[in-house]
This record gives C-alpha cells, structure tokens and sequence, in this order.
C-alpha cells in the first residue's frame, strides 16, 4: 500500500509538471500579452509592467523561475487583479464554487442511488419505466438547456426564485438543481444497470436461503456491490463540478472558479491561468487517486498495483 | 419367394440405393444457416423499437436540415426589413398587405428573431452545423482514437507506457483552456490560409470552428483510444487468438479475422455514442461565445443569443433546446440499441 501510494504520487507530481510546462509554452506561444490590450497604456508604462512581473526576460528564464517558485506553493500576483495573489484569487473562489459544487454532489449522489436501487429493485413496473425515461432524457439535455428552463419557468414565469448571484439560500436552489442534474441521471442509470447485475448473481440468492431479510440482503450485500461503479464516476465528477460549470456560473452569475478561468484566458492573465490549471489538474489527479483508494476500501477483493 | 411373417427383413428395391438427391440432404441439415456478424446484429436492431424510433428521427432531422433548407422560401442571413421579433405564424406589416392583396407569403413557423431573420430556417441550419461538426469530429476522433489505442495494445512494453501517460496528462488539461488558446493561436495562419486560392471555405465556417476540430483531434480522441487498447489487450489474450496461433495463422490472419470482427461492435457502439458528445460539446462552447462564426447558426449559439430575450420571446430558447435534446437523445438511444444489437458483452 505504501509503495503503491508512492509510486501514485509520484506520477501525480510528474504529470502535473507536464501539464504545467505545456500550459506555459503554449500560452506564451499564442500572440498577444496580458498589457497589449489596454489601450490608455503608453509603451514605457507597458515595458515597465512588463519587467516588473518578469515578462521581458527570455521565456526559458521565465519558465525555471515559474516553476521554482511554484514549486514551493507560490504561484505570484495576478497580472489583471493588481494587489491580489493568484493563490488567493483561487481560494476566495474555489470557495464559492466548492460550496455549490458541493451541495450537487450530494443531491445527485442521494437521489441518483436512490432512484437506481428502486428502479433495478421493482425492475419491469411502472416505476422503473419512469425512472429510466427520465435518466435517459436526463442525460440528453445539455447543462445551458437545463439553466435556461430553470431560470425561464421559476425565475420569469413562477418568479418564486432569485435568479442572478448567491446572496441567500434561496439563491442556491436552481444552480444546485442544473449542476446536478446530468450527475443525477446518469447514477440513476449506472447504479440501476449494476445493481441489476448483482441482485442476479449467485450470493444474492445464497442470502435469501439462509434467510436473510430482503432489507440486510439489499443494503448490505447487494448495495455494497453495485456502488463501484458509482464510485468510478464520482471521481471525474467531483473534480468537474467542485471546481464550477462554466454555464452554470455564466447564467446564475455565481462569481466562481469557472468563470474566472474563463476571464483569465481572454484577458491573458498569464500567472493566474497557470495557477488555475495547475490548480485544476491537481484537484482531477487527487479525486482519482482518493476513488482508487476507496475502491480496495469497499471490495478488498482488488488489488491496488 | 414369400417372406416369413416373422422375419425382420426390409422391403428393398434397387431405387433404395441411388444417391440422395440435394432436396434430401438439404432436409437432412439440422444446423441452421450461418449467420454473419452483421445479419445478427441488424435482426436484433430491427427488433429494438426504441432504436428504429431513434433512426427514423435522426433522418428526420437530418432530412430537415439538408433538404428542406434547399427549397425554403426564406435564407438563415437574410433580414426581412420590419419582421423583427414576429412571433410565430404572424406577419410583418408589407406582408401582411401583400396578403391582403391575395398573394400567398410564407408563414414564419417559428417566428423571427430580433434582426427579422426567419427563425425556422436557422433553427434547421443550426441543426445542420451541430450535425456536422458531431459527425466530422466523431470521425476525426475515431481514426486517430482507434489507430493510436491499438497501437499501443499491439506493440505493449514502453511504446503502451509512454501512450498511456500522454493519455493521462492529456486527462488532466482542462480542454476550454486549450480551445480559448488555440482559437488565438490559429488566428492568424488560418487567416493567411483563407486568402489561399481553394481556401475560401475557412472564412464561413470560422476559425473557432476549426480550433475546435483541432481540439477534437487533439484532446478528444483519449477516450476512444482507451477502449479499443482494452479491448485488443482482451482479446489478443483469449483461447481462439492462442487456438489460431497455435494452428499456424499468420498475425494478419488474425488481425483480419478475429481481432477486427471483435473489435467492430465496440467501435460502432463507441462511435455513435460519441457524435451526441461531439455535438453536446460544440453546443456549449457555441452557447459560451467559442461556436461558429456569425451569421451562421448553430444549436448552441442560437440558445445563446436568446437568453437575453428569455422573458418577452420564450419560444427562441425553447425551440433550439427542444432540438438539440432529441438530436442528443436520439443519438444517444440509438447508441444503447446498437450496443444491445452488436455488442451485447459491453452492457453494464
């Protein structure tokens, strides 16, 4: 296990670098600068601006610089918000979009096994039809379809919901509702196929022979199975929705991690479109690497190698 | 001579011992024709209501955005001067005189947006791009998903290594920095490009458009080529692929006969779920600014356009939604049937 959590983390940190230095070469090889845009700006000022944040410097210096000083944990000052560190930026709004993100990830985890478990349980009723016609539309409406419904019916039609930022409770409601919708259908639909397969297999009946209520035999041998699947997804999707839907933050105006990454890049705010990535890609890596542990944790069958 | 009554003896004549004809060997045959991977498969479909549903209103739409959009009275850039935001079925003022005055004008289906463009026609030219660009992308994705997965299955050791961390790190990027980055970056030499004699083409369909089939060719192929290096890693290991070898097959034999056939379910199921990801792809990057070029539509962009008049023009939004999710859905229900049909061990 040790070992095996070295040699994980090791690649993590190598593929990071990677993702880092093609970031970084890529970026500086698009035309244009963070002060090109400015037009009050004269070229003195702008040369100035340059050298102070180091951008005058050849690109190899400024690369072994970068990654130096990201390396201890300082990714610099953000070029666009003077007076602000990149690393404050991201965690004021990791923050923001954490907490929505967050709460999506718990409404589709609870309603989509839920749903799954009842849909594969009453397999063939009335019940499972509907379930699965609704993952199955679920899955197909794209996320800016679901939040500009949303917003159409509760926020214009109904107004009973605030529509633009996050300032109460209330104003979570709808940009959790369009995170987790898709996460939501598409467990529905995972958890109903693999529990499906499980409650065929042959220790399910061995359970029942020996007696077991159908409630221990379900929650305890059935669900425990047919979780993995789940739990593959959950990885992917937490780093996904965690760190803010670009649509979703766009629509509800919800001052998140996605719009900013969003802004970073059209303004080129070099420092902080590389503290985001960096950020981003670490947060991907860590998710995985957390599904690959639980998963010996529920079946102790697997064998990490 | 009489025969003994208790004698088991047959009756025979000489016809008894002519050679069977066809007719009687073939009554003879127990096993039933044997069918070709691609019957099999079909049978199975043509079963599958959902999935015939699923083709009928793919070609539908396809049929809507190819050929009707060749015979429509109206096109997607021309702006009918004092037709702004008509809703559906109503006229503008010079139309309505000219049918007062008895000539037939073409009623405006879907109404018109807010440059009096016929909202109908660009709802099916939208439709039209987002089939495109899922089909072209779908293709680009599967010949350099599928050539590198089996690549790295074929020749394993460090060739598979090195493949698989580039697979991993290219996870690991998120892919709206790379298209923002690209569509900069391809900015200027597809500008260059467009002004090339036989280039032209460039200009309409814009340079996002193609940065975001770079990107496609770039990043999206990942998946694919995950699953087919799986399934070759499979299969290369079974009893028939080591049965033929043992028998003396050559490695194209094998390739051609066993590895591809079982490769082919995967790849047709694997494909058609992914023109809906492709097209659910470029509808959200459309929807974000980062789509096509104006003034040509698409799904994406058209949805984008009408958030702004949400309140007073409802149906702007709902139209272009509505088709994108049964473009999406119909795809998607399809890809399930096919999977049933062709495929039935990736069912999970």
């Amino acid at each position: 296990m040790g070992k095996y959590l070295a040699k994980r983390i090791f690649m993590a940190i190598v593929t990071i670098w990677v993702v880092a230095t093609i970031t970084f070469f890529l970026m500086n090889m698009v035309p244009g600068g963070p002060f090109l845009s400015e037009k009050a700006i004269s070229p003195a000022a702008q040369a100035a601006l340059e050298a102070k944040y180091g951008l005058d410097k050849p690109l190899s210096e400024q690369y072994l610089t970068y990654i130096t000083d990201a390396a201890h944990g300082d990714f610099g000052d953000s070029l666009k918000q003077r007076g602000r560190t990149v690393n404050d930026i991201i965690t004021s709004k990791f923050a923001v979009s954490a907490k929505v993100g967050g709460m999506a990830v718990l409404v589709s985890l609870v309603i989509g096994v839920t749903l799954g478990i009842i849909a594969a349980y009453r397999r063939g009723k009335f019940v499972d039809s509907l379930i699965s016609v609704v993952s199955t539309m679920g899955i197909a409406v794209p996320s800016f379809v679901v939040c500009t419904l949303l917003l159409y019916f509760f926020g214009v039609k109904l107004k009973i919901l605030p529509t633009l930022g996050l300032t109460s409770s209330k104003h979570y409601i709808m940009p959790v509702a369009a995170l987790s919708f898709y996460p939501t259908s598409y467990i529905m639909r995972l958890m109903r196929s693999s529990m499906l397969d499980v409650l065929g297999q042959d220790y399910m009946r061995t359970a029942k022979a020996k007696g077991l209520s159908e409630k221990i035999s379900l929650f305890k041998h059935a669900l425990r199975n047919a979780i993995l699947p789940v739990v593959t997804y959950l990885g992917p999707m937490i780093a996904y929705t965690l760190t803010g839907s670009f649509v979703v933050e766009k629509i509800f105006t919800i001052p998140g991690l996605g719009g900013e990454f969003i802004g970073a890049i059209t303004a080129r705010d070099y420092t902080l479109i590389m503290g985001t990535t960096i950020f981003l890609a670490t947060f991907m890596i860590i998710m995985n690497l957390i599904v690959d542990i639980l998963y010996k944790v529920i079946d102790p069958r697997i064998n990490l190698k | 001579m009489n025969k003994n009554p208790l004698s088991l003896q047959l009756d025979l004549n000489p016809d008894d011992f002519l050679p069977a004809s066809n007719e009687e060997k073939e009554s003879l045959v127990i096993m039933r024709d044997s069918v070709s991977f691609w019957k099999d498969g079909m049978r199975r479909l043509k079963k599958n209501k959902v999935a015939m549903t699923s083709i009928v209103v793919i070609i539908l739409v396809m049929f809507f955005s190819f050929i009707v959009p060749m015979f429509y009275p109206y096109s997607y850039e021309q702006q009918i001067k004092g037709a702004n935001n008509l809703a559906p079925f109503t006229y503008s003022a010079s139309e309505q005189e000219l049918i007062d005055a008895g000539e037939k004008v073409f009623p405006h289906i879907c109404g018109t947006d807010k440059l009096g463009r016929d909202y109908a026609i660009r709802v099916m030219m939208g439709s039209r791009i987002s089939l495109i660009v899922g089909l072209i992308a779908t293709a680009i994705i599967l010949v350099i998903g599928a050539t590198i997965g089996s690549i790295a299955a074929f020749a394993g050791g460090w060739v598979d290594i090195i493949i698989m961390r580039i697979v991993d790190v290219i996870y690991t990027i998120p892919d709206v920095l790379l298209i923002v980055l690209l569509s900069f970056a391809l900015d200027k030499p597809l500008e260059n490009l467009a002004n090339a004699p036989g280039f032209g083409w460039v200009k309409t369909v814009g340079d996002n458009m193609i940065s975001i089939f770079v990107v496609f060719a770039l990043l999206y192929w990942v998946g694919m080529a995950r699953m087919i290096r799986s399934q070759i890693l499979i299969l290369k290991e079974s009893e028939y692929v080591t049965a033929a070898r043992a028998l003396g097959a050559k490695s194209s034999r094998i390739i051609k006969k066993h590895l591809l056939t079982n490769c082919l379910g995967t790849l047709i199921v694997t494909t058609t779920l992914q023109i809906p990801s492709s097209i659910f792809t470029e509808s959200f990057l459309s929807f974000l600014g980062l789509g096509v070029a104006v003034p040509l539509p698409s799904l994406g962009s058209l949805a984008s356009d009408a958030i702004n008049g949400l309140s007073t023009y409802p149906y702007l939004l709902m139209i272009p939604a509505v088709t994108i999710s049964l473009i999406i859905l119909s795809f998607n229900l399809l890809g399930d049937g096919l999977r049933d049909a062709f495929d039935p061990k990736l069912k999970n």
